[in-house]
C-alpha cells in the first residue's frame, strides 16, 4: 500500500505565534507537532485501507469489463494485456442504454423531486408544527420502512391496474416516491429537530407565514439532509428494477437496469458485457454523489447560522 | 445567497423533466393481435425474428414481451391473473401444482385436441418427456381435468459431466467415463493422486442437491417406493433413503465435492468446471453453451451419473426446458395455437436450437448437434422429473431432506440424523 | 369554532396531505391486503382460498423452526453491523471531516460500496471466500496462517460471518454519509472555541459532538437495524441461505414459503409478524432516544 508522504497539518491552535517564540513553546509546538503528525499518519493509513477495500470491486469491474468471456475468470489479473474496448460500444448499443438512459433519468428526477419534496413538508410539519393526531401519524409513516410487505405486489398491481395506472410512467414513479417518504420524513425531521428555533422565530416576527418559514429558513438550513437524501434516493430508483418489470410493458419506458439484463441469461451470462453495462451505469449515480457531496458538507456553518 | 442557488440549480432543471413524465395507455390482449410473455433473455432476439417471419407469413401480429429474471416473470405472471390481464401466451414457472393452479382457475387452455388432431400429428414430434411435463393424466392429486397444457419449446435434461485433459493427466483413459459408483470413486482416487481437484456443482441451489438425491433413491429403490415414500408408506428411515443419505456422508469423506460447492450458486460452479478446477460436474444440457462461451478448449465427456446397483435402471432429470402456455381467456386461443404450431415445426425449432444451442423438444429436428449435445439428447428416454410424477413430496420435507443433505456434506449430521428429522417433519405434516 | 385557529391547522395538515395521500394508496391498502391473505391458505395463483384464522401464525410462532434459525441470524448480523460497521462509518466520518488531505477522495470512495452493483459485490467476495482460489486463503497462506484456509462461505462457523462482512462492508457507506451529514450540523465554532481553551480531542468528542450527534446516532442505529434484518441480496449472490439453515434470514425464509412452497398466505403472516418485530425494536430505540435527549 502506498502511504501518504505529503501529510498536511491542521493549522495549530490560533494562539497568536509571537515573533520570538521561547524555547518551551518551540519544544511544545515540535511535541505537539509529532503528535499531529502520528495522528494524521494513522488516520491516512486507516482511511486508505478503507478506500482500497472500496476501490478493489471497482477496479476489477472495469478490468473485467476489458475482457473476454473466457478470460474474464481464468485471467484474474487486474492489469489488461489486450483490452477489449469495443465491449463498452457493445454494452451501450445491445442494451439499447440510449433509450433506457433517457427514461432512468426522467424516472430518477422525478421521484427525487417528490421526494424531497413532499417528505419535507411532512417532516416539518412533525418537527415543528402542532397538530391533533401528529404522533400516530410519524409513526404511521414511518412504519412502512419497518414492514417489509412481501406479497404487497399483487396488492399493488390490482391498484395500479384500476388507477389506470399500469404501463404508465407514473405508476412507475408514485410508488417510488411513496417508498422514499419513511425514509426521508425520518431522516429530515430528525435533522429540523436539530436546527436551533431563533432563526425560524426571527422569521416569523417579521411576518413569514408557516409556508415561507419552511420553504426559506429550514430548507435551506437542512441543506446537507436534503442532499443526503437526493444521493439516497437517486442511488434506489436508479437501481430499481422488479416494480419495473411489474408496472411497464413498453419498451420505451423501462429504466436502464433493464438493460444490464439483457446480458443476464437463465443460462448464460455475458460477464464482460455485463461489466462493462454495469460501469457505464454508475457513472451517473456517482457524478451526482459527487455534485451533492459538496452540499453534504457545506453545511450550516458557512451560510446561515453566521447569518 | 447560496440556498437560491441550491434549489434553482436542480430544482428548476428537474421540475422541466417532470413535465416531459407523461403517460401511455396499456393496450390489452386484443382481438386479431398475439401478446407473448416470455422471460428468456437469451432467446428474445431469435425469438423477435421469428415473430416477424411469421407477421410476414400470415399477417397475424405477434407482440413480445420479455420480463426477467424468471423471479420478476412469475411475480408479473401471478400478478396479471389476478387482475385478469393475461397475454395471449406465457409460460407458468414454477412447480407442477402451480402450473395446476393456474388450470384449475381457468387461466390454461387444454391442448389436448390440437395436439390430437389429424392423427394426433402435432403431438408426434414431440419428445415424449417434453410434453409429459406439462400432461395431467387421471387420477393427478391437483384434480386437474385430464389433458396437454403447455407446448415445450426446449428440452433439458440433468448429467454428469468429466474433463477429459485432467483424466488424461491423471493417466486416465479420457474416453472411458466411470459407469458405476465404485468405479467413479477408484477414479476419484486417482485423480486426487495427481492433486487434481474433484467435482463440483451447485448444490446452493437446493433443487441441484435435490435432482442428485433422487436420481440415486430411484436406482436404489426404484420409483415405487420413492413414491411410496411420498405418500407417507415408506418412512424415510429406511435403509434404502440411509443409503442414498449415505452417499452424501462418501462424498464428504472422499474429499470429492470441491471446497465451497455446498453453498455454491450454478454459475459459479459452471465457471469452476469449465475453468479445469474440478475433473467432474453434475450439470445440465444448457452447460454446453456455457463451457463453450467461457472455455471455448474445454475437453469434456458426458456420463450418466455413476450407477451404484444394477437391477434399477439410472434414471435422471430432465423434460421440458421452457413451455408456452395458451391463456383459456384470451379471445386469440385458436391464432395463438396455430402460431405455437409453428414455432414447434421442425425449421423453425432448428432455427431456434442454432441460435441458442439449447435441445429442441422437436425431436425431428436434431441435425447435427455438437457430439456433447448429442450425448445429452440420446438420453432424453431416461429422464424423469417430479413434474411427471402422479405426486410430489410435499415442498417443506424436500427442503429440509436438501438442507439436510447439505449437513451431512459439512459433517454436522450424520445419515441416520437427517433420515430421523426428515420423518419427524413428514409426519408433522401428515398430521396437520 | 375559533376561525383563525381551524384555519391554521388546516394549513398544518396541508404540509402532510400528499404524504398522507400517497402513504394510504400505495402503503396502507397493500398491507391491509397481506393482513387480509395472512388469514388464508392460499397459494397466490388460485381463485379458491381457505381461511384459517391465525393458523398460519400459529404456525409460524411455534412449528417453524427454520423461520426462528433465520431471524436469529439476521440479529446476530445485527449486532455485529451496529458495533463495527456504525463505529467504522463514525471513525471514518470523524477524520474526513477535518481538514485533511484528499478528504474529498475519500468522501467518494467511502461511498463506492451502496453503489456497486450487487452482481459485481457478490462476484468479487465470492472470490475473496472462495475455498480453492481465494484471496484470503491466499493472504492467509502467504502470511504463514495457512491452517486457517478454508471455503469461507461454506464452512458453518465461519459463513454468518461472512455475510456479515460482506454486508457491513456494502453498508457503511451510508452510515458514513449520514453522519458526516450530522457533523456538519454542528456549529464548528463550538469545538473551535474549545480547542482554543486547550481542551482535548476526546473532551471535545464525548462533550461536544457526542451530546449534539445523539439524535442522528439514533437515527443511524434505527435505519442500520432495519437494513440489516432486511438482508438479502447478499446472501442470494453467495450462500442462498446454506449451507444447512446457517445463513438463512427472514426475508428468504419468506420467499421461500412465497415461491418455494406456493404459500403465500403463509409468506403473508410471516411478513407481518417481521414487521410486528422490527416495529416494536424501533419503538424501543425511538423511546431511548427521546429519553437520552432529555437527559441532555
Amino acid at each position: 500500500m502506498v502511504l501518504p508522504t505529503d501529510l498536511t497539518i491542521a493549522a495549530p491552535p490560533a494562539a497568536g505565534t509571537p515573533d520570538r517564540p521561547s524555547q518551551g513553546y518551540q519544544l511544545y509546538a515540535v511535541a505537539y507537532k509529532l503528535r499531529r503528525y502520528t495522528a494524521l499518519f494513522f488516520a491516512h493509513a486507516f482511511c486508505l485501507s478503507v478506500a482500497a477495500s472500496c476501490l478493489f470491486p471497482l477496479i476489477w469491474m472495469v478490468s473485467s469489463s476489458l475482457k473476454t468471456q473466457s478470460t474474464i475468470f481464468s485471467d484474474m489479473s487486474l492489469l489488461v494485456r489486450h483490452p477489449h474496448w469495443e465491449n463498452y460500444y457493445y454494452a451501450w448499443t445491445r442494451g439499447h442504454f440510449g433509450q433506457y438512459f433517457f427514461n432512468s433519468l426522467i424516472y430518477t428526477s422525478c421521484v427525487v423531486v417528490g421526494v424531497i419534496l413532499i417528505a419535507s413538508m411532512a417532516a416539518y410539519a412533525f418537527s415543528r408544527l402542532k397538530f391533533p393526531g401528529r404522533n400516530i401519524l410519524f409513526v404511521l409513516l414511518i412504519s412502512t420502512m419497518m414492514i417489509p410487505i412481501p406479497g404487497s405486489f399483487i396488492a399493488l398491481y390490482v391498484l395500479l391496474v384500476k388507477l389506470h395506472l399500469v404501463n404508465t410512467r407514473l405508476g412507475y414513479i408514485l410508488p417510488q416516491i411513496n417508498g422514499g417518504l419513511a425514509l426521508g420524513i425520518f431522516l429530515l425531521k430528525t435533522f429540523f429537530d436539530k436546527l436551533p428555533q431563533d432563526l425560524e422565530d426571527a422569521a416569523r416576527i417579521d411576518g413569514c407565514n408557516k409556508f415561507q418559514v419552511y420553504l426559506h429558513v429550514a430548507m435551506p438550513l437542512a441543506k446537507p439532509a436534503v442532499a443526503v437524501l437526493a444521493v439516497f434516493n437517486a442511488l434506489a430508483v436508479w437501481n430499481e428494477y422488479l416494480l419495473a418489470m411489474l408496472v411497464l410493458s413498453d419498451r420505451s419506458l423501462m429504466p436502464l437496469q433493464r438493460g444490464l439484463m439483457v446480458f443476464q441469461g437463465s443460462y448464460i451470462t455475458q460477464y464482460p458485457l455485463l461489466m462493462a453495462g454495469i460501469a457505464i451505469s454508475i457513472v451517473p449515480i456517482l457524478t451526482l454523489y459527487f455534485l451533492m457531496q459538496r452540499y453534504i458538507v457545506a453545511g450550516i456553518t458557512a451560510g446561515a447560522l453566521k447569518m | 445567497m447560496p440556498r437560491r442557488r441550491f434549489y434553482s440549480r436542480w430544482f428548476l432543471p428537474l421540475l422541466a423533466l417532470l413535465a416531459v413524465a407523461g403517460c401511455r395507455a396499456r393496450d390489452s390482449t386484443t382481438k386479431g393481435q398475439i401478446l407473448l410473455w416470455h422471460w428468456m433473455t437469451d432467446r428474445d432476439d431469435a425469438l423477435q425474428a421469428l415473430a416477424d417471419r411469421y407477421t410476414k407469413e400470415t399477417g397475424t401480429k405477434i407482440r413480445l414481451e420479455l420480463y426477467a429474471p424468471s423471479d420478476a416473470y412469475a411475480s408479473k405472471v401471478r400478478a396479471a391473473a389476478q387482475t385478469n390481464t393475461l397475454p395471449d401466451i406465457f409460460g407458468v414457472l414454477g412447480e407442477s401444482r402451480d402450473l395446476a393452479s393456474f388450470i384449475t382457475s381457468g387461466r390454461v387452455a387444454n391442448l389436448a385436441s390440437a395436439m390430437s388432431a389429424n392423427n394426433g400429428a402435432w403431438q408426434k414430434q414431440f419428445f415424449v418427456k417434453a410434453l409429459a411435463t406439462n400432461t395431467f393424466s387421471a387420477g393427478n392429486e391437483h384434480h386437474v381435468s385430464v389433458g396437454v397444457y403447455g407446448v415445450p419449446i426446449d428440452v433439458t435434461n440433468i448429467q454428469m459431466l468429466y474433463n477429459k485433459d485432467l483424466f488424461k493427466q491423471a493417466g486416465l483413459d479420457p474416453e472411458r467415463a466411470p459407469a458405476t459408483w465404485n468405479e467413479f470413486i477408484k477414479d476419484w482416487r486417482q485423480l486426487k493422486a495427481a492433486g487434481i481437484p474433484g467435482f463440483v456443482s451447485g448444490w446452493g441451489e437446493t433443487w441441484m442437491i435435490d435432482c442428485f438425491a433422487n436420481n440415486y433413491a430411484f436406482n436404489v429403490m426404484g420409483e415405487k417406493k420413492v413414491l411410496d415414500t411420498f405418500r407417507g408408506l415408506v418412512p424415510y428411515t429406511d435403509p434404502d433413503w440411509i443409503r442414498v443419505l449415505s452417499l452424501f456422508e462418501e462424498i464428504r469423506r472422499e474429499e470429492l465435492l470441491v471446497s465451497g460447492a455446498v453453498t455454491m450458486v450454478n454459475k459459479t460452479a459452471e465457471q469452476t468446471f469449465a475453468n479445469g478446477k474440478a475433473a467432474f460436474a453434475f450439470n445440465g444440457s444448457w452447460c454446453v453453451n456455457v463451457y463453450k462461451g467461457m472455455n471455448p478448449d474445454l475437453h469434456f465427456g458426458v456420463l450418466l451419473p455413476p450407477r451404484l446397483i444394477d437391477h434399477n435402471p439410472m434414471r435422471i432429470w430432465g423434460g421440458a426446458g421452457s413451455s408456452f402456455m395458451v391463456n383459456a381467456q384470451s379471445p386469440n386461443v385458436d391464432a395463438s395455437i396455430k402460431f405455437l404450431q409453428w414455432l414447434t415445426a421442425a425449421p423453425q425449432q432448428v432455427e431456434l436450437a442454432k441460435a441458442t444451442a439449447n435441445l429442441p423438444a422437436n425431436q425431428t429436428s436434431l441435425g447435427d448437434l455438437p457430439p456433447t449435445l448429442a450425448a445429452f439428447a440420446s438420453k432424453m428416454d431416461s429422464t424423469t422429473h417430479p413434474s411427471q410424477w402422479p405426486l410430489t413430496e410435499n415442498p417443506t420435507v424436500t427442503e429440509a431432506f436438501d438442507k439436510g443433505v447439505q449437513s451431512i456434506l459439512i459433517g454436522e449430521k450424520t445419515p441416520a440424523q437427517v433420515a430421523a428429522d426428515v420423518q419427524k417433519l413428514k409426519k408433522q405434516q401428515a398430521a396437520q | 369554532m375559533n376561525w383563525p385557529k381551524a384555519k391554521d391547522t388546516f394549513t398544518t395538515y396541508l404540509f402532510v396531505a400528499p404524504a398522507i395521500v400517497l402513504f394510504t394508496l400505495f402503503s396502507l391498502i397493500p398491507f391491509l391486503k397481506v393482513f387480509q391473505l395472512s388469514v388464508f391458505d392460499w397459494d397466490g395463483i388460485s381463485t379458491q382460498m381457505h381461511f384459517v384464522g391465525l393458523g398460519n401464525f400459529k404456525t409460524a410462532l411455534f412449528r417453524d423452526g427454520a423461520w426462528w434459525t433465520s431471524m436469529r441470524n439476521a440479529g446476530v448480523v445485527t449486532i455485529l453491523a451496529l458495533s463495527v460497521q456504525n463505529v467504522l462509518a463514525l471513525i471514518l466520518a470523524l477524520i474526513v471531516d477535518r481538514e485533511i488531505k484528499g478528504k474529498n477522495f475519500y468522501r467518494v470512495v467511502f461511498y463506492l460500496p451502496p453503489v456497486l452493483s450487487g452482481i459485481v459485490v457478490g462476484l468479487v467476495w465470492n472470490w475473496i471466500f472462495d475455498g480453492s482460489h481465494g484471496l484470503l486463503n491466499y493472504a492467509l497462506s502467504a502470511a504463514g496462517l495457512g491452517r486457517y484456509a478454508r471455503a469461507w462461505l461454506a464452512d458453518p462457523k465461519t459463513a454468518l460471518f461472512g455475510i456479515a462482512v460482506i454486508h457491513m462492508w456494502k453498508g457503511f457507506g451510508w452510515g458514513f454519509v449520514i453522519l458526516l451529514a450530522g457533523l456538519q450540523a454542528i456549529p464548528r465554532e463550538l469545538s473551535e472555541a474549545s480547542r482554543v481553551d486547550g481542551a482535548s480531542e476526546w473532551y471535545i468528542f464525548s462533550r461536544i459532538t457526542v451530546p449534539l450527534m445523539l439524535p442522528v446516532f439514533f437515527l443511524v442505529s434505527i435505519l442500520t437495524v432495519l437494513g440489516t434484518m432486511q438482508i438479502f441480496d447478499i446472501i442470494v449472490s453467495t450462500t442462498n441461505g446454506g449451507p444447512g439453515y446457517h445463513t438463512e434470514v427472514p426475508i428468504t425464509r419468506i420467499l421461500a414459503a412465497m415461491t418455494g412452497s406456493s404459500r403465500f398466505g403463509y409468506a403473508c403472516s410471516l411478513g407481518i409478524l417481521f414487521g410486528i418485530i422490527l416495529l416494536a425494536v424501533s419503538m424501543v430505540q425511538m423511546r431511548l432516544s427521546k429519553w437520552s435527549s432529555q437527559l441532555t
